[in-house]
């Protein structure tokens, strides 16, 4: 579904700035594989999702959904076939809009829709949106007409992740969407974004600085440092690995300790 | 009060604060939906204003009305271009757009500066044909209201349509509309098309209402319009879409009574720019100001009770 060749970017070249954030990376994913991403600070991680989203073009390299080249379709084009998610929950929704406002705006990605500029939100969508949104369990379902700035971050980050699946992506992509929520609710979203994923057979890449999740979620782990792609791990080689051995691992892969200050403090690190 | 207003100058604000309203419309898109400045307004206002009044003169007074919405098209493009594809920042694009206007507007009026149309039929005497037997002579109120309530329900409709939401959108979060498949350079450019349109509009029945056209007639029109938004927006409240546009329009209306008594009260018309441009800066500044207020308040509390103690 998703094919990485050779993928290099750096930034400010030529100044004291200058930073390799991606160095070669390739990367194939099949369909409906999800894999989750782990790293040291300035790995990378980010900057790969910029470059398969389209927020820049790569230096070098291929990326290819789904067969297509895409590698200089504007990011508005790919985000057709590709849903993200921030940490930030206030970067996926319009705050002054109502969340059934919102929602008709994520219904846009149909193709179909882009010929329908003109037409309105019907009945049938709205019956529509209304059942997506009760299965958040969230209360969302009765308060269709009030602005999104109103919810929670939470509830923000759960309609961002409804949004982006709305129309079923051929890639979604998670970057540390629950990194900002209190736990509970980082638990909710992240128990909402598997069971989604699940059954839509969505493929899927998602950074994380939970270990425990990295691990426990999806079906394949990848550890990046310096811009590369350092540890690949699934099948019988993830299943029973423990954060402990997955840091070891790390270690001879990377010839260097994981260096993740926000993995250290959610209590991942080496000290448990 | 009654001293203050004789029903002719009732009338009269009245009529020129639905016309104006149509600016106030197309600000309420371009500045309070999109966050963009636009100061090619003036220009766009005037150009309007040229083309109607060169179509009317040519016998046409609806089709000028035309005329004039797809020449503010053509302005808010080019306004658009300049911001969107060129990297031009979207307060000079307007500058560039406005000062580039004040040729084309004379070009249009046939390099003379300006246009007197008393020869010319204009909508209102079609109006006065078939309306004045029974309205009087609130005829020309009845089509001014005519017309900007219809833009306003048009607007009205297109904002809640796709390419509507997208719009406001791009002015809410452009992240976001760039996730779901829009470019947002698209989207502004179709918004100050819209907004461009609705100010040519306003100069083509003004142009045609006081049968003359100026160059100068848009001096200070943002900020005029600008004014009529905030007023409106302070009596009904930044709620929902249809009440905002409402706001929009009864905020020109009000304007034009101020106007009005201020000229009742023998102030020079001279003098109006200033008071606009002073109730702009005042209703812009006011939450910033009542801020600083509330916190010396809390300090001098604070020194108080830090003096009581010693």
């Amino acid at each position: 579904m998703l094919r990485l060749e050779h993928l290099s970017m750096t930034f400010a070249p030529g100044t004291p700035n200058q930073k390799k954030a991606l160095d070669g990376v390739s990367l194939h994913l099949a369909p409906g594989d999800f894999a989750t991403i782990v790293g040291s600070n300035g790995a990378g991680k980010s900057t790969l999702f910029g470059a398969i989203a389209g927020s820049f073009i790569p230096d070098e390299g291929r990326v290819v959904l789904d067969g297509r080249d895409v590698t200089f379709l504007p990011e508005y084009k790919r985000s057709r076939q590709i849903g993200r998610l921030f940490q930030d929950p206030m970067r996926g929704t319009a705050p002054h809009m109502t969340i059934e406002e919102n929602m008709a705006l994520a219904f846009l990605r149909t193709a179909k829709a882009q010929n329908a500029f003109f037409s309105r939100i019907t009945a049938a969508e709205r019956k529509a949106f209304q059942e997506q949104l009760a299965r958040l369990e969230m209360g969302l379902e009765d308060r269709m007409a009030q602005p999104v700035g109103l919810l929670s971050g939470g509830q923000r980050q759960a309609l961002t992740l409804l949004m982006a699946t709305l129309v079923t992506p051929k890639l979604l992509l998670l970057d540390e969407h629950t990194a900002a929520l209190d736990p509970a609710t980082a638990q909710k979203v992240l128990e909402l974004t598997r069971r989604i994923v699940a059954e839509r057979r969505i493929t899927c890449l998602m950074i994380t600085h939970n270990l425990h999740s990295a691990l426990e979620l999806g079906s394949r782990t990848l550890m990046m440092d310096g811009g590369r792609i350092v540890l690949d791990l699934a099948g019988e080689e993830r299943q029973g690995l423990t954060v402990q051995a997955l840091l070891k691992r790390f270690y001879t892969g990377a010839g260097r300790a994981l260096d993740n200050d926000r993995i250290l403090l959610s209590g991942g690190g080496p000290a448990d | 009060m009654s001293s203050l207003f004789t029903l002719a100058i009732l009338q009269s604000a009245l009529e020129l604060g639905f016309i104006y309203a149509l600016v106030a419309l197309a600000l309420f898109l371009s500045y309070s939906v999109l966050g963009i400045a636009d100061l090619s307004t003036d220009g766009c206002f005037v150009l309007g204003c040229a083309v109607g009044a060169g179509a009317a003169l040519a016998g046409h007074p609806v089709l000028a009305l035309f005329a004039a919405m797809a020449a503010g098209v053509c302005s808010g493009f080019i306004t658009a271009f300049l911001q969107t594809k060129l990297g031009v920042e979207s307060i000079l694009a307007g500058i560039i757009v406005n000062t580039g206007l004040y040729t084309v507007n004379l070009a249009v009026m046939g390099f003379s500066s300006n246009l007197n149309l008393f020869k010319a039929p204009t909508i209102f005497a079609g109006a006065q044909q078939l309306l004045g037997g029974v309205l009087g002579s609130w005829y020309k109120l009845a089509l001014a209201m005519l017309i900007t309530l219809a833009a306003a329900g048009l607007l009205r409709v297109f904002l809640s349509t796709r390419l509507g939401l997208s719009i406001r959108a791009t002015g809410d979060n452009a992240d976001m509309v760039r996730a779901s498949s829009i470019n947002p350079a698209f989207t502004i450019t179709v918004g100050l098309c819209v907004s461009g349109s609705l100010t040519a509009l306003s100069g083509a029945v003004l142009a045609q209402y006081q049968k003359a056209c100026d160059i100068n007639l848009g001096t200070g029109m943002v900020t005029i319009a600008l004014a009529s938004l905030i007023i409106g927006e302070s009596l009904l409240g930044k709620q929902k879409l249809g009440r905002r546009l409402l706001a929009a329009v009864l905020g020109s209306v009000i304007y034009r009574f101020v106007v009005a008594a201020a000229l009742r009260l023998n102030l020079p018309a001279e003098c109006l720019k200033l008071v606009s441009a002073l109730i702009v800066a005042a209703a812009i500044a006011a939450p910033r100001a009542k801020q600083l207020a509330a916190m010396r308040r809390r300090r001098s509390l604070a020194q108080s009770g830090k003096g009581g103690e010693g």
